[in-house]
């Protein structure tokens, strides 16, 4: 017997630059969709830092954006879309420790170099684009 | 699937005002027929509702005094938060013979294994026997609500028995081996200031059967205490226990006996939570140990307490100062506890939350769910008997409420019923004649 598939749930999150008061917002809430579709608890941590890291790297690096999270029985896709300014050398801003974060974000504990890597390490799937002047782009799924 | 509950409701107090809903931390109340219903698999036991009941009508479930008649040699194991309960001219020696003089043969202080646990978790952290940042379980109904909402963390907790239970276990050991007793002659009962740590002893999630044989309430220890303490005179000397264990009556006494240079100390549920769900996203990997705790304050918070919290708390601080935080010696609590220091039984995940075994079906559901919520009026308020409207929202796709449950959304179709009904009478039958309308 086959189930239909059904068609994903998706969340929509507006992210505001400098609101850090408002970032783990949608990873809070995308864990919660988790539990309840049952997921293995490795899983709702990979997803749960991903998305947190990728809120943070629009609160504190980008204009603005846009993550919009599809949630299937087969896998999750986080996908995050800003206006700027873009990231000269992707694969610079890849590795870890590396950080354009100012002297500011870090006294706030954050800003460590290790967002972008961390997303990657935590997705099945992660691809990234983006260039200086233009937004950046980001798409990661993690299989269930 | 069930297991014991030391929280309950006095259905005569109830008034079913939806005040312990809203600060439930698993969302396991709801108010049915006037009265508040706990729905047992969510119920963590954390005692919360306990606490924010205006009509006293939560309560714990404990044994009584009149259970040591069971046994023939009975012992009394106190928390620490115990000393905090009595002004400060009422020493810890004091409190502890007048135990003796409530018709019990033997006390054993649970600060005194606390610092044994002190050791022995300290060394097996330097061993790097624990995922970073290593988790207290002093606290089962933290325990119970990373079970429940944090599952990614369960790695993470410190998987060595409690104080409490390393109590039970030295005594009897002691008991049986200097005076001869047999161990089912010996009834171990600790003074708690908490539901949770009944059902500890009643369903362990660390062993398949505790040494703990009865729970007393704090508050009617107390009571009984105060009207019976003992004279200075006549006092022996009982107290084994320095500020190191004492400490465990507070938040951030089990860093503080711990040694722990790098540790973070959180307590109340709220904060907990708010806590947990930093890390699981990967936060706070600086730290080295996560000390949580469900009450305010610590144990001295727990809902079992009498005195206020801020006040037992400072308490306890002076004992610390008066008695020192002086380790003595690692190596004897490895010789005592290696043994048996481990819990027995794996820490599972409650996925209580999941709504539905088949994962495409839990999606549907939830994508109805996110539907039904949409078009819920968002207020919170609690009228339905859920804690808020998200609550209801998956009580309706779980088949356990309707949409009608909410009185707005019942005015919003009265109304629309109403002008059908208005509009209805207006028409007349062409045969009286259509002018009337």
């Amino acid at each position: 017997m086959t189930t239909e598939k059904i068609r994903p749930l998706v969340l929509e999150y507006t992210i505001v630059s400098g609101d850090f008061a408002g970032g783990g917002k949608a990873a809070s809430d995308v864990k919660r969709c988790l539990s309840q579709l049952g997921c293995q608890s490795e899983v709702i941590r990979r997803v749960a830092v991903a998305t947190y890291e990728a809120e943070m790297n629009m609160i504190i690096h980008s204009f603005g954006g846009k993550i919009t999270i599809y949630i299937s029985s087969d896998n999750i896709r986080i996908l995050c879309e800003d206006t700027g300014p873009g990231i000269p050398d992707i694969e610079l801003a890849m590795q870890e420790g590396y950080s354009t974060a100012s002297d500011k974000i870090r006294e706030m504990g954050f800003g460590a170099g290790m967002g972008l890597p961390n997303m990657k390490n935590c997705s099945d799937f992660f691809c990234i684009d983006s260039g200086e002047g233009q937004g950046t782009k980001v798409e990661m799924v993690i299989n269930l | 699937m069930g297991y014991f509950h030391s929280v309950t409701l006095d259905k005569e107090k109830c008034k079913g005002c939806t005040t312990c809903i809203k600060y439930c931390p698993t969302e396991a109340i709801r108010v049915r027929d006037g009265k508040a219903v706990i729905i047992d698999e969510r119920c963590i036991d954390c005692g919360e509702c306990i606490r924010r009941c205006p009509h006293q009508a939560k309560m714990a479930v404990t044994d009584t005094l009149d259970s040591l008649d069971n046994f023939k040699y009975k012992v009394v194991i106190p928390a620490p938060s115990l000393y905090g309960q009595f002004k400060k001219e009422i020493t810890v020696e004091r409190i502890l013979n007048s135990l003796l003089a409530l018709g019990f043969d033997y006390v054993f202080e649970v600060a005194q294994a606390a610092e044994l646990v002190s050791d022995f978790i300290a060394g097996e952290l330097q061993k790097g026997k624990f995922k970073r940042p290593a988790i207290s379980s002093a606290c089962p109904a933290v325990i119970r609500l990373i079970q429940v909402r944090f599952p990614a963390l369960l790695d993470n907790v410190i998987t060595i028995l409690s104080p409490m239970e390393v109590a039970a276990r030295l005594v009897k050991k002691r008991l049986q081996e200097e005076k001869g007793f047999k161990v089912e002659e010996i009834g171990v009962f600790f003074i708690s200031p908490c539901a949770a740590k009944v059902t500890s002893v009643k369903s362990p999630l660390s062993t398949e059967k505790s040494y703990v044989d009865g729970v007393l309430n704090m508050s009617a220890v107390y009571a009984k205490l105060i009207n019976n303490l003992v004279d200075e005179e006549n006092m022996h000397l009982l107290q084994k226990a320095n500020g190191r264990g004492i400490g465990w009556a507070i938040s951030g006494g089990e860093s503080l006996a711990l040694k722990s240079e790098n540790y973070l100390a959180v307590d109340g549920n709220e904060n907990v939570i708010k806590i947990r769900e930093l890390l699981e996203m990967g936060k706070l990997q600086d730290i080295d140990f996560l000390e949580c705790q469900a009450c305010l304050g610590g144990c001295v918070g727990g809902p079992l307490t009498v005195e206020n919290s801020f006040i037992a708390k400072k308490r306890i601080k002076l004992l610390i100062d008066k008695y020192g935080t002086k380790v003595k010696g690692p190596d004897n609590a490895y010789q005592k506890l290696s043994d048996f220091a481990y819990w027995v039984k794996k820490l599972e995940p409650r996925e209580i939350l999941k709504l539905d075994d088949d994962r495409e079906k839990a999606l549907g559901k939830m994508i109805k769910l996110e539907e039904i919520l949409k078009n819920l009026p968002g207020l919170d308020c609690g009228s339905c008997g859920a804690p808020n409207c998200r609550a209801l929202a998956e009580d309706i796709v779980r088949g356990k409420g309707s949409e009608f449950d909410c009185i707005f959304k019942l005015r919003e179709r009265i109304k629309v019923l109403a002008e059908h009904m208005v509009e209805l009478s207006n028409k007349v039958p062409p045969s009286i004649g259509k002018k009337l309308g």
